[in-house]
C-alpha cells in the first residue's frame, strides 16, 4: 500500500461505535424521530455508516429507515485531471421525492466530496431537504459546506490524511491521521486490501 | 572526348571478365581495355575501390509523362534512374494519353531524347486505350522505336484477345510483356488474400488472380510462339509455373522487384501504411523467399523496380483510395547488394545478368560488353558505402518508396551513357 | 484499477481486464439511465465529434444519446454534407476539424484503418465506430456486455457467430473479443461468405452446417445479410440463405434451453432470423444489445476522456 506511515490514531473502534449512537441520537432529536428519514451513504466508508446508522436508529426507535449508497463517480469535479477508474455503484432502493435525506460521509474534508454528492442526489430526485453526517470533520473547508452531524473535530494539516478503517472491509476499525507521501492525494481508504 | 576511367574492379559475365583495369572511351563507345591504358587528352577518373559493370538497366518504369507530370516526368524519372545507377529504362505505356501509337513512342523518345538522364526504351500499349479490346497499331510502334509491348496495370482480361495480341505480336521480333492479373478474382482486392487481407478487414488480392494468368499466358505463348514475358512475378507457385514453361523451352522470361523480395505483406499493420500498397500485392515471407530462390537458380531474368511515382497527396489518405505503386530505381541497386550479393544469395556476375545483360536483351537492343567496340553505357558501384533510404535524397519527384529508413550497403556512384556521365559522384550531371 | 487507453480503434488492444472495466463501468451507468433525470455532468466542458462518414443510424443514435448523458458537447459532422465530397482529403478534414479545439472523435468510414488515420493526424482519442470491413469495436463491447449480463461470466462459453463473417467489421472486432474473454467460438457461414483466414480473427471451428453447430451453443449470434455490401453474389437466393443459414422456428428445439440469441441489428426478419427467434421472449436479448449500446458507449468516454491516471485512489 502506499499509504503514509500513520501518525496518531484519533478514533478506536470504541470511540467509532460511542460516536455513531450519539449520531443517530441527534438525527432522531433533530428530526422529532423517524418518520421520513432516509439516510444516504457516499462510497466507499460513507455507505457502510450509513448501514451502522440505519441499525442504531432501528434500535433506538424501533422502526426500519431507508438506506442506500451514492456513488459520485461521475460528479466529480477533477475527472478531467485525477482519474483513476473504479468501479462502484449508486444504490438507493426508494423513492428520495419528498423525504429528508440524511448524507453519510466518513471525512469532511474540502467540501468538493459533498458538492458531487449534492449534485448527484439532486439528480436522483427531489428531497424535501439534506442533511449531512460526518464521523470526522478535520476542516480545511473550500466550500461552503458544513455538517449538521459531526463525530468528532480532528484537526490536520493539509499534508495530513485521515482516513476511516472498519472492520468490514480493512479488518479493523479505527481513525487514523498518515502522513502524505510526495504527490500523494487525500481520500479515503481502498476498499480492498493488498488486492490492487 | 576521350575517357579514361581507371582502376575499377571489372566485372563482365559476357566476356568473362573480373579484374582491375581501365578502360578508354571515346565517341561513345569502348576504344580500349586493358592495364595502364594512357591517353593524350580527355577525362580521367581514378575508380579505385569501385566495381564497374555494364549499364543498369530496368525495363519496368512509370515515367508519368505524358499526363501524369504532377507524379513524375521524363526529366525527373530519368534522373531517378541515373541516380540509382540504371543507364537505361522501359517506360511502361500506361500514360494519358496511353502509348499506344507511333505519335507517343516518338513523343517520349522525343523528350527522352531532349531532357532525360537516361536511355528510354517505350513499350507500346497491346491494345488500344489499354481496354483490351482492339489491337493496338504495333507494326507502326515498331518503326518508330518501340522495344516491347505491355498493357501493364490492367492485363489483359480476354483469352482470345490475349492470343490475338500475341499472334499478332510474334512477326515483330519483339516481347509481350504481361501485367498478370484476373480482375474476376481480383476484383478491388487492395491487399494479398489471406492473413492480410483478414488481419486488415480489406478485400483481398488473390495469389490465383496472379496464377491463373500467367498459366493462361504460357498455354498462349505455346499456341502462338510470341516471346513472352511475365511482369512482377510474386508467387512461389506463379514461378513454378515460369520455371516449367522455360524447362518444356518456351520463350518465356520472368522479372522480380525488389519490394516483392525484400517486404511480405505482414510490412503492412494497423497503421495501413499506404507506401506498401502495391499490384500486385506484397505476399507472404514464403513467397518473398520463394522469388529470392527464383533469382539465384536462374528461373528470374531479370530484376525491375515497377518504379510507381504517386504525389505525397495522393497516398497520404485512406488506403483504399491510394492508388497502387512505390518508386523503386533509387533503391534497386543498393537493396540488390544489401541482401542478394553481399549477403552471398548471388555474385556480381549473376547481378549483371539479372539487371543489365537480360533486361537490354529482352529490350532487343545491342549488348553492352565491356570490351571494345561496344556502347560506353557502365554503372559504377561502391560497394562499401553504407547509407540510409532517405525520401530528401531521391532525384524522384515522388517520396512514395516502401524503403524509407532502410540501412543498406552499396550503391552506385557514377553513372555513365554513351561515354558522357549522368551521375558522378553520386550527384546527377546537369 | 489502471486505465492506459487513449483510443478505442483496435479491440485485440485490450486486455480481458480492461474490457471488464468497461463492462462494469458500463453497468454502473444503468442507474444513470434509469432515473428521472438521465444525464451526469461528468463530460461537461469536453467536445466530442461525431464525424461519420457513412449513413448510420444506430450507431450515431448511441453515440449522440452517450454523450449527451454524460454532458458533453457534440457536433454532428458529416453524411452527404461531408468536405470530401467536395473533394477535401480526409487530412484536410480533420485538421480542420482539430482547429474547433475537440477532445474526442467517433469515426464511422466505409474505408478500413481511417480511425487509425485520424488518430495519427489529430493527436485526439477516437472511437473507431466501424471502418470498412475491418472493426467495430463499441459494437463488440455491447455484444459482450448483453453476454456476460445475460450469462453472468464468459467462462467456457461457446459463441456461435453466423453468416457474412467475412464482410463484417462487426466479426473483425467481437470474434477477437470473444477469444480475450476465454469463449469458445464457432464461425458458420457459406465458404463464400468467410474470410480467407478465420483463424486471424480467432475462430476456434469454422463450419457451414448450423444444424450441427446449434446444439452445443451458449450464445447463438446471427449476423445481418449485408446486401449493399457484397460484390457479386455469394449465395443463390434470399430463401436458400434462409433455409441453410437462417435461424428459424423449426431450429429452436436444436438449441439449448438457455441458449440466447444476439443480433446487431438491423434485422432482415425472414433472412437471418425468424420472427419467432428475433421476438422470442427468453432467447432474443436483441434489444438488451441496443440499450447495452449506450451503457457501453459512456464507459467508453469515460474512460477515454478520464484524466491522467495518476494512481489517485478514492
Amino acid at each position: 500500500m502506499k499509504d503514509g506511515r500513520v501518525k496518531s490514531t484519533c478514533m478506536d473502534s470504541d470511540e467509532i461505535e460511542r460516536a455513531l449512537t450519539r449520531m443517530a441520537h441527534q438525527i432522531l432529536e433533530a428530526n422529532h424521530g423517524a418518520d421520513n428519514i432516509a439516510l444516504v451513504g457516499i462510497v466507499t466508508r460513507g455507505d457502510l455508516l450509513a448501514d451502522k446508522l440505519a441499525e442504531r436508529i432501528e434500535a433506538i426507535e424501533g422502526v426500519s429507515v431507508p438506506h442506500g449508497k451514492l456513488d459520485i463517480s461521475f460528479y466529480r469535479d477533477d475527472f478531467a485531471t485525477h482519474f483513476a477508474p473504479e468501479v462502484h455503484s449508486t444504490d438507493i432502493p426508494f423513492d428520495i421525492d419528498g423525504m429528508t435525506i440524511v448524507l453519510v460521509d466518513d471525512v469532511l474534508y474540502t467540501g468538493r466530496t459533498i458538492r458531487a454528492a449534492l449534485d448527484a442526489l439532486m439528480d436522483n430526485g427531489r428531497p424535501a431537504s439534506v442533511q449531512l453526517a460526518v464521523l470526522v470533520d478535520r476542516g480545511h473547508r473550500e466550500l461552503p459546506i458544513r455538517a449538521d452531524y459531526v463525530g468528532k473535530n480532528v484537526p490536520s494539516a493539509s499534508d495530513e490524511n485521515v482516513r476511516l478503517f472498519l472492520e468490514e472491509v480493512d479488518g479493523f476499525s479505527a481513525v487514523e491521521i498518515l502522513e502524505m507521501a510526495q504527490g500523494q492525494r487525500a481520500g479515503a481508504a481502498p476498499v480492498t486490501n493488498g488486492g490492487e | 572526348m576521350a575517357l579514361m576511367l581507371k582502376n575499377a574492379r571489372v566485372i563482365d559475365p559476357q566476356v568473362g571478365l573480373d579484374e582491375v583495369c581501365d578502360i578508354l572511351v571515346r565517341d561513345g563507345r569502348i576504344v580500349e581495355v586493358g592495364h595502364n591504358l594512357t591517353m593524350e587528352k580527355g577525362v580521367e577518373r581514378d575508380l579505385s575501390g569501385k566495381v564497374l559493370v555494364p549499364g543498369l538497366v530496368d525495363i519496368h518504369v512509370h515515367l508519368r509523362e505524358p499526363g501524369g507530370e504532377q507524379k513524375e516526368d521524363i526529366a525527373s524519372g530519368t534522373r531517378a534512374a541515373a541516380h540509382g545507377g540504371f543507364t537505361a529504362v522501359c517506360a511502361m505505356p500506361n500514360t494519358a494519353p496511353v502509348i499506344d501509337n507511333a505519335m507517343g513512342v516518338e513523343y517520349v523518345k522525343a523528350v527522352a531524347a531532349a531532357k532525360g538522364k537516361a536511355r528510354v526504351y517505350v513499350a507500346g500499349a497491346c491494345s488500344q486505350g489499354l481496354k483490351g479490346e482492339t489491337l493496338s497499331e504495333m507494326g507502326d510502334m515498331v518503326a518508330h522505336g518501340a522495344s516491347a509491348f505491355t498493357d501493364d496495370g490492367k492485363g489483359i482480361q480476354d483469352a482470345g484477345m490475349m492470343r490475338r495480341v500475341m499472334d499478332y505480336a510474334s512477326q515483330f521480333n519483339r516481347v509481350v510483356m504481361v501485367h498478370a492479373q484476373d480482375n474476376g478474382l481480383v476484383g478491388d482486392g487492395q491487399v494479398n488474400e489471406g492473413v492480410a487481407s483478414t488481419r486488415l478487414g480489406m478485400l483481398g488480392w488473390p495469389a490465383e488472380g496472379e496464377e491463373i494468368e500467367i498459366a493462361r499466358d504460357i498455354a498462349l505463348c505455346r499456341l502462338t510462339g510470341c516471346p513472352l514475358h511475365i511482369q512482377h512475378v510474386t508467387t512461389a507457385r506463379g514461378l513454378d509455373l515460369v520455371r516449367a514453361a522455360k524447362a518444356e523451352g518456351l520463350p518465356v522470361t520472368c522479372e522480380v522487384t525488389p519490394h516483392h523480395m525484400f517486404l511480405t505483406e505482414d510490412a503492412i499493420t494497423d497503421e495501413y501504411q499506404t507506401c506498401f500498397k502495391v499490384n500486385p500485392p506484397l505476399r507472404t515471407a514464403e513467397d518473398a523467399a520463394a522469388l529470392v530462390a527464383g533469382v539465384a537458380d536462374g528461373t528470374v531474368d531479370c530484376i525491375v523496380t515497377d518504379h510507381a511515382p504517386h504525389t505525397d497527396w495522393e497516398k497520404d489518405r485512406e488506403f483504399e483510395l491510394a492508388p497502387f505503386g512505390m518508386t523503386g530505381l533509387e533503391t534497386s541497386l543498393g537493396l540488390v547488394l544489401t541482401h542478394l550479393v553481399n549477403e552471398g544469395v548471388i555474385d556480381f556476375n549473376r547481378m549483371v545478368e539479372l539487371m543489365a545483360v537480360n533486361p537490354r536483351q529482352l529490350m532487343r537492343d545491342e549488348p553492352v560488353k565491356i570490351e571494345a567496340g561496344c556502347v560506353a553505357d557502365f554503372t559504377v558501384i561502391d560497394p562499401e558505402a553504407s547509407w540510409t533510404v532517405e525520401a530528401g535524397d531521391f532525384y524522384s519527384r515522388a517520396n512514395n518508396s516502401g524503403f524509407i529508413g532502410a540501412q543498406l550497403k552499396g550503391r552506385a556512384t557514377d553513372t555513365y551513357v554513351g561515354g558522357y556521365a549522368t551521375m558522378e559522384d553520386g550527384v546527377v550531371v546537369e | 484499477m489502471a486505465f492506459n487507453h487513449k483510443h478505442l480503434i483496435d479491440i485485440t488492444q485490450y486486455s480481458a481486464d480492461d474490457i471488464m472495466l468497461l463492462l462494469e463501468t458500463a453497468k454502473n451507468f444503468k442507474q444513470v439511465n434509469e432515473r428521472r433525470v438521465k444525464k451526469v455532468p461528468t463530460l461537461k466542458g469536453f467536445t466530442v465529434v461525431n464525424m461519420f462518414n457513412e449513413p448510420s443510424t444506430r450507431t450515431r443514435s448511441s453515440f449522440e444519446i452517450a454523450e449527451k448523458r454524460l454532458s458533453a458537447d457534440s457536433l454532428n459532422f458529416g453524411g452527404s454534407s461531408t468536405s470530401t465530397v467536395k473533394g477535401e482529403s480526409l487530412v484536410d478534414t480533420v485538421e480542420t476539424l482539430c482547429s474547433y479545439k475537440i477532445d474526442l472523435i467517433v469515426v464511422r468510414d466505409k474505408h478500413a484503418g481511417v480511425p487509425r488515420k485520424i488518430a495519427d493526424v489529430s493527436g485526439v482519442s477516437v472511437i473507431d465506430a466501424g471502418d470498412g470491413k475491418h472493426q467495430h469495436p463499441t459494437q463488440a463491447l455491447l455484444d459482450l456486455y448483453s453476454i456476460w449480463e445475460r450469462k453472468g461470466s464468459f467462462d467456457n462459453l461457446k459463441v456461435a457467430v453466423v453468416g457474412d463473417i467475412g464482410h463484417s467489421r462487426v466479426c473483425g472486432s467481437l470474434i477477437p473479443a470473444l477469444k480475450i474473454m476465454g469463449c469458445d467460438v464457432t464461425v458458420v457461414a457459406p465458404p463464400t461468405l468467410l474470410p480467407a483466414r478465420p483463424d486471424i480473427l480467432g475462430a476456434d471451428h469454422v463450419s457451414s452446417n448450423l444444424d450441427e453447430v446449434l446444439p452445443e451453443m451458449d450464445v447463438v449470434y446471427m449476423l445481418r445479410i449485408q446486401r449493399e455490401r457484397l460484390e457479386g453474389a455469394p449465395y443463390p437466393s434470399l430463401r436458400e440463405y434462409n433455409m441453410l443459414y437462417g435461424l428459424t422456428q423449426k431450429r429452436d428445439k436444436l438449441m439449448k434451453p438457455d441458449a440466447c440469441v444476439c443480433h446487431p441489428g438491423p434485422i432482415n426478419r425472414g433472412v437471418e432470423l425468424d420472427s419467432f427467434m428475433a421476438d422470442h421472449p427468453e432467447r432474443s436479448i436483441i434489444l438488451d444489445q441496443v440499450y447495452a449500446g449506450v451503457l457501453v458507449r459512456m464507459a467508453a468516454l469515460y474512460l477515454l476522456l478520464g484524466g491522467s491516471n495518476d494512481g489517485f485512489d478514492a
